[in-house]
């Protein structure tokens, strides 16, 4: 009896296992990635295009919560556990993981020509030799606000400080909104929709940020101080307990009606679309005076590239080709509206809210954000403290002045500027 | 054949060697070794090393001179350490105490529902820290809080604040977490401990008139102490190895302005980085080398200052 289970066993097993072979002649990547909300239109979407078309590929999404991406995916690296296929995060982060090696060199990867050098210059090295990620997407910043509230208060949108600080009042009068719908418990609100949204106004964009690249600017200089200053003064308009407000807590607040105006990023809005029963628009980040110039953070914000050490480089080589086509573009930028291409094809997309951020990048300068090139790079990270130091300007913990020379302070220690 | 034959009849038998023994300790120790003393003497050793022009090199102490000496490192240092002492100050303070009252309640023989009271005391020693931060943050939650609401009802409110969001409140909140989650270590521990206090010494202390309350702190709780002893030792190895909880309701960041950071989520954000900043194993290394040495001098102090002091009864 026993004998007999046993040979069973084994012929069941032999059988599977040679099945296991014959399956095993298919290429299978596997995509790390931070975009855990983005799995269905991975599954759904994008992946079958790309199979459909290249069988004998399979792909697999495999995304890990975002504020544990860069720690697992570290670690998973050098255990040599790693995807195949590792979606980037913007510059020093990636830029670190090329020069370890992680990362292959894809300069010259067919469909590479496809984008420009700005929107390639969050994955390429110091002297622009190398670039290790094929360029997926940006995210612009700006303000959503509730078009029904506007209506019922009879608010118009707002184009200047004067005149945002004004619709804020005035909504906080009536008293049927929380003015603006933000926290300070998670940190990165505070720093990432508040500082890096409005601050490029005031330190004039690009000019500004390679002005403190190569040491003309400091952090502790007007153009630097006065966002945290504007920032300060939002505490007033912020929902009751602010400080203990998270992430998800702003964004429930705005599409259950209850807040008017949300300091947003473009990657909100198909989670918007869905949630919120409104009407909703969009407003660029006000100017100081009518007629200034404006500017918008519009930055590079995903990439993919290739684990150095994959055992299908070939068919994954195929698939970041097919990441550059203005097929996927097409695909990406439409399912996932507010992630805006950085194709030099242009895309169409049929999205109102996120043609109304794209729109801005005709108007207004676009920048990235400031902390991000080159002066994250030591320690302390300036990202992070930026972080910490503009939840402490809302809360009123530090002023804007003493935030500012604490960052600049940190910057010191070790940054010594590009010349 | 009397008691002293038998002695002396044993030692004069050569006895085999107990082989079994050393079988049977094996596979603890090999695992026990590949798991945790191998790694905590590999980090340790790391701790003198770091990377120079991109080799890692042997630095000496040059790690902590750093962690010690640059400005900005001593002081996120000092500033979790600071913290790790509150979160354990308020552990013994709060947890310790309610939890030997809690084991005292238990063990009146008259009450009722015991069990009921010690498996649901017990409870959220088992849940996930996971949920438990994510229940708590909820129920603190000024939006959508339990917390707010109930104060509201008896006519508190204003009592209220965004606890888990202000500098100067935070810690505590978190600490009261943790105490609410890890009650029922102590609570058990001194229940066992009061159970094996046998009958007969209790009756002979109501005989000689020691009753109610003077036959709690004159009697039972000598008799504790070494139990009580343990749950502190305890406590303060998990309070300074303590990392989950403050990650999942605080985040890696430990916020606001850094006023929950305690040692393990300043190693977690130095050793495997965070958002933009990049992991550096070697100051993280450094870290972790002087955590081992703070538990390990809690620890010594404890077995020789106190232990060794400490007066055993036996019945």
């Amino acid at each position: 009896m026993t004998r007999t289970t046993m040979k069973g066993l084994l012929l069941a097993s032999s059988i599977l296992g040679s099945a296991g072979l014959a399956q095993a002649q298919d290429a299978t990547l596997t995509i790390e990635s931070w975009r855990n909300d983005d799995l269905a239109i991975w599954q759904e979407k994008l992946i079958p295009a790309f199979e459909a078309k290249n069988p004998g590929i399979k792909v697999v999404f495999a995304p890990s919560a975002p504020t544990e991406y860069n720690a697992a995916l570290n670690a998973k690296l050098d255990a040599g556990s790693a995807g195949d296929l590792i979606t980037c995060r913007p510059f020093d982060a990636s830029l670190e993981l090329y020069n370890k090696k992680h990362l292959a060199d894809l300069t010259g990867l067919p469909g590479m020509e496809n984008f420009s050098d700005v929107a390639k210059s969050a994955w390429t090295t110091d002297d622009g030799k190398a670039t290790f990620c094929v360029p997926m997407a940006s995210v612009i910043h700006g303000f959503i606000y509730n078009k029904d509230a506007f209506d019922q208060l009879g608010l118009s949108v707002p184009t200047t400080e004067e005149e945002f600080f004004a619709v804020l009042e005035k909504i906080k009068a009536d008293g049927n909104y929380i003015p603006m719908a933000m926290g300070t418990k998670d940190l990165w609100e505070a720093a990432t929709m508040g500082y890096q949204n409005i601050g490029p106004n005031y330190w004039k964009g690009e000019e500004g940020r390679l002005a403190l690249l190569k040491g003309e600017q400091k952090l502790t200089d007007e153009p630097w101080v006065e966002p945290f200053r504007v920032l300060a003064k939002w505490k007033d308009y912020l929902g009751d307990g602010f400080e203990a407000q998270t992430y998800p807590d702003s964004q429930n607040l705005f599409t259950l009606g209850r807040a008017a105006i949300y300091p947003a990023g473009s990657w909100e809005i198909s989670g918007f679309n869905t949630q919120a029963e409104f009407k909703m628009g969009a407003f660029p980040p006000p100017v100081k005076k009518a007629g200034d110039t404006c500017y918008i953070s519009d930055h590079n914000d995903i990439g993919i590239g290739l684990n150095a050490k994959s055992k299908n480089a070939d068919a994954a080589k195929t698939f970041l080709t097919w990441v550059a086509s203005p097929e996927f573009a097409d695909i990406y930028a439409n399912a996932l509206p507010g992630f805006f291409s950085l194709n030099s094809t242009a895309v169409k997309m049929s999205d109102p809210l996120a043609q109304e951020f794209v729109s801005w990048r005709e108007k207004c300068k676009p920048t990235i954000r400031s902390t991000y090139q080159i002066l994250s790079r030591g320690t302390p990270n300036l990202e992070n403290e930026t972080w910490v130091m503009s939840a402490n300007v809302i809360n009123g913990t530090d002023t804007p002045e003493a935030a500012a020379k604490k960052l600049q302070d940190g910057l010191d220690s070790w940054f010594k500027p590009v010349k | 054949m009397n008691p002293r034959e038998i002695t002396t009849d044993v030692t004069e038998i050569k006895r085999p060697r107990r082989w079994h023994i050393l079988v049977f300790l094996l596979p603890a120790l090999v695992v026990y070794t590949a798991v945790m003393i191998l790694p905590l003497f590999e980090t340790l050793r790391q701790s003198f090393y770091n990377t120079v022009d991109g080799q890692l090199t042997f630095v000496g102490l040059g790690n902590f001179k750093v962690l010690f000496g640059d400005p900005r490192w001593a002081a996120d240092f000092w500033n979790a350490l600071k913290n790790n002492f509150v979160f354990f100050l308020i552990h013994m303070a709060v947890q310790n105490p309610i939890g030997i009252a809690l084991a005292a309640m238990l063990s009146v023989p008259k009450l009722r529902f015991g069990a009921f009271y010690r498996t649901a005391i017990f409870l959220p020693t088992l849940l996930s820290f996971v949920i438990v931060g994510f229940i708590w943050k909820l129920i603190l939650s000024p939006i959508w809080g339990v917390a707010p609401y109930l104060l509201d009802t008896v006519g508190l409110r204003s009592l209220f604040g965004p606890w888990l969001g202000k500098p100067d409140t935070a810690l505590i909140a978190v600490s009261l977490i943790s105490v609410w989650q890890y009650i029922g270590i102590p609570m058990m521990l001194i229940y066992a401990a009061l159970l094996n206090i046998p009958d007969e010494v209790t009756e002979a202390a109501e005989l000689d008139g020691v009753t109610g309350w003077s036959q709690f702190w004159k009697i039972k709780l000598p008799l504790i102490l070494p139990a009580i002893g343990i749950v502190s030792i305890l406590t303060f190895v998990g309070n300074f190895n303590a990392f989950d909880l403050i990650y999942t309701v605080q985040g890696a960041l430990a916020g606001p302005d850094k006023s929950t950071d305690i040692l393990g989520t300043l190693l977690y954000r130095t050793f495997f980085g965070f958002q933009l900043q990049l992991g550096d194993r070697s100051m993280g290394a450094t870290i972790a080398a002087i955590m081992f040495l703070i538990i390990l001098a809690g620890v010594a102090l404890y077995l020789f200052g106190i232990q060794r002091r400490m007066r055993r009864y036996q019945f």
